[in-house]
């Protein structure tokens, strides 16, 4: 967790060539095909509305659902773990693998399994945990962190990748193309079969846990969610507690703009809805079933100006939409959620003392909230962020007085007029040849970069009273 | 003119305007009169939108008290900027929404406030200026007057009664230029690289002129595009309406001092 030094971070990914070139592909993949979609689909605007009341109504009721969730779990033999705590939910995930004799553990991908460390959690305990999602399989390789919610290695190019696979598949002959993108995913998946047919558990997360049957909803775009969960003995469930809908309709409903959402697809490739383990009459399917439900922060949310949060179904298109997000990339964010969500729900989760960048580093554009399939006032949010850090003193104290300074002379009129009346047309005087400034004293935020245009000269105030404008 | 009582309609001139550019305020006076409004300029200074940002409840509210109290008897308050439009017309509320003795009169209050633009074509049904700009320029819509205000087609319209004046779209016209208040200082390496994407399309369109109505955008785009040498002009949608365009661009030097 690196979200402290996001300058930092965020200064290093600007001056990383491979890291901006892979991140003009975000700019370029998601927002035409994510516009074309929804504006193929008449009803989009209201199924977003949609979205946000079934969401809403969820939160609001989210103890009846959990509880009828997991009846409906019991009823078609699996069974449910709740847990509070990251530690608690991989404890639980950990117990399970090892009370099968487990070696090998396939994933699919699921970002609340980075959120708890569970990797390195089934990696402590003696057994291997192999991400099958390509994205995932690629970062896994490189030890490092998803840098997107849905396109967890968008920040590599596919030259990275490929010199990667040449690295660490050994298998490879060196005149074997990996040019293509095609080429290193019929790579990624011919080693990856053979460790499906290993794995004793698979694990994969949940877009929606359905009430009212008791199912998990997944969607993938590469089938990897499939074999991690019909071919182990053991199929575990790994989910936040706000992915519960009350029905199979309001699943449905919700679909129509994730896909639409996220990559603009109609659809995603595989939707896949698992209930229980294997019956007796099924053709394939694990013995057991397992959902670990997990808490973490997010009941502590539930009632606050936060719960909006809650909404949020991961379909990645604010940060696919985020000027910020485009200049820096997702690890800059330091953290599991990147970009305007992760801007919300890091301090949520982290404490607002370690994420308390994340929800300044906005220029409140609203491209996020414009987008958001749940409609979430993302910009709201953060500036919500912002009061309980300017509350607990938090902000920074040079910033803390140059507002503070500001706010004491605009809260006073005619102590205002005073200072601009004198201060513009000196600094214009100053500014006259040139019409700006390339450096200024206490401006150096601003200069650093760009000029600062020189003001015209009396202010326009003092300009109107000169000519007997109206007042009042 | 759909109103026979002529209007009497408060300019907020916005700190920027008032500090930094004068000749947009008087612009959008022209403006506003042209279209039959009496204007007044009470004593102001600002709608409290950089304390509201900063998480600075108890400051944003205190100013935007005084703003509401400087502009009672007002029937219109308009503002040549999205952003400082967007914090009275879509922020007070909010920023009220718990006061039960300020919630109705913020709300109220919130109803009159209008970005100029807007207010011309949507409310005084402006159709057409009186100005002439003989030259090929490209719009930049700012992010709040886009989207809280949906200001995008009405400057458009406007700009397209200019006598002369070519508008041709850059690309992502819509996208943020990394100005975002003080973010552009907080952030500075974060900003200088939004902006340069920005300036690369602004570039990339051709025009030898940029437009967009707020001034803290065009503030931090002209900063960008004179630091780096690029000779393109830089005004306020305003200026261009009113034909008030005898103004040095913004960031230009003074006539004779060149």
């Amino acid at each position: 967790m690196t979200s402290p030094a996001f300058k930092q971070n965020a200064h290093d990914a600007l001056g990383d060539k491979q890291l901006q070139q892979a991140l003009g592909n975000v700019r370029a993949g998601f927002i035409d095909k994510r516009a074309q979609a929804a504006d193929r689909l008449p009803e989009f605007e209201a199924l977003r509305d949609s979205a946000r009341d079934i969401k809403d109504h969820v939160l609001a009721h989210l103890d009846l659902y959990l509880e009828r969730y997991e009846t409906k779990v019991r009823e078609s033999g699996g069974q449910v773990h709740f847990a509070r705590t990251a530690q608690e939910a991989c404890a639980t995930i950990v117990d399970i693998c090892k009370a099968q004799g487990a070696r090998t553990v396939t994933k699919g991908k699921s970002m609340v399994s980075e959120e708890i460390g569970l990797n390195a959690a089934i990696e402590a305990a003696g057994m291997e945990a192999i991400e099958t999602d390509l994205g995932e399989y690629i970062i896994q390789l490189r030890h490092e962190a998803p840098s997107h919610i849905i396109a967890p290695a968008v920040h590599l190019t596919k030259e990275q990748v490929e010199s990667d696979f040449r690295r660490l598949h050994k298998h490879l002959p060196e005149d074997r193309d990996l040019s293509q993108a095609e080429a290193l995913l019929g790579e990624a998946r011919m080693v990856l079969r053979k460790r499906f047919l290993e794995a004793d558990v698979g694990i994969t997360g949940a877009n929606f846990l359905v009430a009212e049957t008791g199912t998990s909803i997944i969607v993938t775009n590469e089938g990897n969610g499939d074999l991690t969960q019909t071919l182990p003995r053991v199929h575990i469930v790994i989910a936040s507690i706000e992915k519960i809908v009350p029905t199979l309709e309001d699943a449905a409903q919700i679909l129509r703009v994730l896909g639409r959402s996220a990559t603009g697809q109609d659809m995603s490739v595989y939707t896949t809805l698992s209930t229980g383990p294997r019956r007796s009459d099924d053709v394939d399917g694990p013995q057991a079933y397992h959902v670990v439900l997990v808490d973490n922060g997010r009941s502590a949310m539930l009632g606050t100006e936060f719960e909006e949060m809650l909404r949020c179904i991961r379909c990645g298109a604010c940060m696919n939409h985020c000027p910020v997000y485009h200049a820096v990339g997702g690890h800059a964010y330091g953290w599991v959620y990147p970009g305007p969500m992760g801007a919300v729900l890091s301090p949520s989760l982290l404490g607002v003392d370690k994420a308390g960048h994340l929800p300044n580093a906005s220029t409140f554009c609203g491209r996020c909230e414009s987008v958001c399939p749940a409609r979430i006032p993302l910009p709201k949010l953060m500036r919500h962020w912002r009061e309980r850090e300017y509350e607990r003193h938090l902000a920074p104290a040079t910033y803390r007085y140059g507002l503070g300074l500001w706010a004491f002379f605009a809260r006073r009129p005619w102590l205002y007029k005073l200072a601009t009346g004198v201060a513009m047309p000196v600094l214009s005087f100053f500014g006259r040849k040139k019409g700006r400034f390339a450096r200024l004293p206490l401006a150096s935020g601003w200069t650093d970069h760009r000029d600062m245009p020189a003001p015209q000269g009396k202010t326009f105030q003092t300009q109107w009273r000169e000519r007997g404008g109206r007042t009042r | 003119m759909p109103h026979t009582v002529r209007p009497r309609v408060g300019l907020f001139v916005t700190c920027l305007v008032d500090l930094f550019r004068p000749s947009i305020g008087f612009a959008a006076v022209k403006l506003l009169e042209d279209a039959g409004c009496e204007v007044i300029v009470p004593a102001q200074t600002c709608c409290g939108q950089p304390a509201f940002n900063s998480g600075d409840r108890v400051d944003a509210r205190a100013l935007a008290e005084q703003a509401m109290d400087a502009f009672a008897g007002c029937d219109y308050i308009v503002a040549p900027s999205g952003s400082c439009g967007g914090m009275m017309a879509k922020h007070y509320p909010e920023l009220f929404a718990d006061d039960p003795n300020l919630a109705g009169r913020a709300q109220t209050f919130a109803g009159k406030c209008h970005e100029l633009v807007s207010f011309l074509t949507d409310v005084l049904g402006v159709t057409k200026v009186n100005a002439a700009f003989p030259r090929e320029v490209t719009y930049h819509d700012s992010c709040s007057g886009l989207r809280e205000l949906n200001v995008a087609r009405q400057p458009r319209k406007l700009l397209g009664s200019v006598e002369g004046l070519q508008l041709t779209e850059m690309k992502e016209c819509d996208v943020c230029c990394g100005f975002g208040g003080a973010f552009a200082v907080k952030y500075g390496e974060i900003s200088d690289a939004i902006v340069s994407k920005k300036i690369e399309n602004v570039c990339a369109s051709g025009a030898p002129v940029l437009l967009a109505g707020d001034l803290g955008c065009l503030m931090n785009m002209a900063g960008k595009l004179s630091r780096d040498g690029r000779e393109i002009e830089v005004r306020h949608v305003a200026e261009v309406l009113a034909g008030f365009t005898h103004e040095p661009p913004i960031g230009a030097p003074k006539e004779g001092e060149a």
